[in-house]
């Protein structure tokens, strides 16, 4: 994007002020370097987000922002109820709270030499992934009734995990006011057998090394060494929040005339927060949220399982688990007023600072870990939320590298197998069902998550605390 | 207009996150099947399906456009609960409402080496329109 269109805030704030129907500006956090490559379609759909009914204080773009679905991958925008604000089925996306899950496993690389390929093995065998892929878990009536309300509380209660995890979770694991009822059984049919499965496309599994860190007092509050070995989950809600996303998308596409809401883009399909389709997606999408983390722990179950078939006598435990693709009920700061607002985050993490009373006793003192996946064979990172990112985009983060090329583009100028074998030259071993999909995930197709990341510790949106390695990628 | 452009066929458009589906045809209906074809390519090499099994599918919409992204998520939903491929379509429309048949089999991650499953077709460059050479156009972005 050409920078003349924007008044440069500070080193990584770019503004463009409200005009025309745009009721509040459009920020967007970047460096020079990132903005100047970002598409122009962030520019059209952030002021776009702008003209939204009941929006507050601005609306913001993350570092990775790219061309989304009426909102940019990477937009953050929060809505006030009694202002008539609106919530958007393509603000959450259809994978709804897509997020990162990091384990601590207590090994580190030296435990992991000459075990390295049976391990790999054996999570590819213990963790379904790909197109199609089947759980062992298969939910009748009333389970998924019970997990749609109970997210990863209802999974430990299964037998799935430990108590101890729920702590390490997002809202403890299960988001209130989630309404089953609201969820269709076109949307329950389709996840029946999917509980405890990776999905395809940019998700994983990944066994990563800890290789450096940057803020040694934040890294030894969350348990981080050099050189030790995580694991992280990157999956959503699967085929349940893909069908609640098909349908409220059309819902509310089909509605706007109805609810008299102007849409510079039919994308932005949405319903006012306070109408019974706005209180109907919001049960719906909470069911979603509860599904996703319900799924996410049922994956760590079974991560532990396979762990221990090499690993007879190591503790996992969860550093953190995040969502991406959400719309949260927060307190927030608005014109110098405490209020609630309900946070759009779409390709975007929260980023709570420190003190905030929804982190666990452990993060409350530094601020919550915010996780960002790299792309296969690169970088991920782990940061850490600040007090500005209250002000700056309400306790908002990146969320990951975002694509360069499309995978079209990737499929063209990569093949599956010679990218298997170049990582393992690299020491990363990948395990996939499709070397396609492999291709299409080449490490070259996205951005560099490295300049993302370092944009959003620039900005203060979230701090730099460690970077992790690759050493075993299961790809969906 | 040379007579290749005249036979239905299908194409894939850029997103950068995602990928478009694009189905031109001298009918609508035609257009409509050859975009799915483009779906069904995102996912794997069609030419790796078999015909072995077929469903019926029916949509009604209140216009055109919804009808195609009706039509393209009931196959997306189909493929996702029934664990099919599906390589041949046969559409009839009537105003808004459509009737089809979609012929493939159950897919075999080794057979067919799926790349991604959908999950969903969205609005975005949704259009079903008739192009300057009288040929029908049926395209959207889907979320991969």
């Amino acid at each position: 994007m050409d920078v003349k269109q924007f008044i440069q805030r500070d080193e990584t704030c770019w503004e463009i002020p409200a005009k025309g129907v745009m009721r509040v500006p459009a920020l967007i956090y970047a460096d020079a370097s990132l903005i100047q490559t970002m598409d122009q379609k962030v520019h059209e759909q952030i002021c776009n987000v702008a003209k939204l009914p009941g929006i507050v204080e601005a609306a913001y773009a993350m570092p990775d922002a790219h061309w989304g679905y009426g909102f940019p991958i990477g937009g953050v925008a929060a809505f006030d109820a009694d202002q008539g604000g609106v919530v958007s089925a393509g603000g959450v996306g259809f994978d709804i709270s897509c997020g990162v899950r990091t384990l601590h496993t207590g090994l580190t690389m030296n435990d992991l030499q000459g075990v390295k390929k049976d391990l790999a093995d054996a999570l590819y065998r213990t963790v379904p992934a790909g197109v199609g892929s089947r759980g062992r878990i298969h939910l009748n009536h009333d389970e998924m009734r019970a997990m749609l309300s109970g997210g990863a509380q209802w999974a430990v209660k299964q037998g799935f995990g430990e108590a101890r995890d729920l702590e390490f979770i997002e809202e403890r694991g299960c988001v209130d006011g989630a309404e089953p009822s609201d969820v269709s059984p076109r949307a329950r049919e389709r996840q029946k057998d999917e509980m405890g499965t990776l999905g395809s496309g940019n998700h994983y599994l990944e066994v990563q090394r800890v290789a450096e860190i940057y803020d040694a007092a934040i890294a030894k509050t969350y348990l981080l060494e050099i050189d030790a070995i995580v694991i992280s989950i990157h999956c959503g809600s699967r085929g349940l929040g893909h069908q609640i996303g098909t349908e409220f998308l059309k819902d509310m596409a089909l509605a706007t005339s109805q609810y008299h809401i102007n849409l510079p883009d039919r994308e932005l399909a949405c319903a006012p927060l306070n109408s019974p389709l706005g209180k109907r997606y919001l049960g719906a999408m909470r069911a979603g949220i509860n599904c996703a983390l319900a799924n996410r722990q049922i994956i760590t179950h079974l991560t532990r399982q396979a762990m221990n078939e090499i690993f007879p006598d190591i503790s996992i435990d969860l550093l953190y688990d995040v969502s991406h693709n959400t719309c949260k009920e927060e307190r927030h700061i608005v014109g110098g007023v405490a209020q609630t607002v309900f946070v759009h985050r779409k390709g975007a993490t929260r980023a709570f600072g420190p003190g905030h009373a929804d982190l666990p006793d452990a993060y409350r003192a530094v601020g919550q870990p915010v996780l960002i996946g790299g792309s296969m064979g690169t970088s991920s990172y782990i940061l850490c939320g600040t007090k500005q990112a209250e002000q700056r985009s309400f306790s908002s983060a990146c969320h990951g590298a975002g694509r360069a090329m499309s995978r079209r583009q990737a499929t063209k100028q990569w093949q599956g197998r010679t990218l298997v074998d170049q990582l393992a030259e690299q020491g990363i071993i990948i395990r996939s069902p499709s070397l396609r999909g492999v291709a299409e995930e080449a490490p070259a197709a996205y951005k560099d998550v490295s300049a993302v990341v370092d944009a959003a510790d620039k900005a203060d949106l979230a701090n730099k605390v460690a970077r992790l390695e690759p050493v075993i990628c299961i790809k969906g | 207009m040379t007579d290749n452009a005249q036979i239905p066929h299908w194409e894939h458009f850029e997103h950068k996150a995602d990928i478009g589906i694009r189905g031109i045809a001298p009918t609508l209906a035609e257009a409509f099947e050859q975009a799915a074809l483009a779906m069904t390519s995102v996912i794997c090499d069609p030419d790796l399906i078999l015909e072995h099994q077929s469903v019926e599918v029916s949509c009604q919409a209140d216009d055109i456009e919804f009808l195609f992204l009706d039509w393209i998520n009931e196959l997306i939903y189909l493929m996702a609960v029934k664990g099919l491929l599906f390589k041949r379509f046969q559409v009839v429309i009537n105003d808004n409402s459509l009737i089809a048949t979609a012929s493939g089999e159950p897919a075999d991650p080794v057979k067919h080496q799926p790349a991604v499953e959908i999950k969903g077709a969205t609005l975005t460059e949704l259009a079903v329109r008739q192009t300057e050479d009288g040929l029908w156009l049926a395209q959207c972005v889907v979320d991969v």
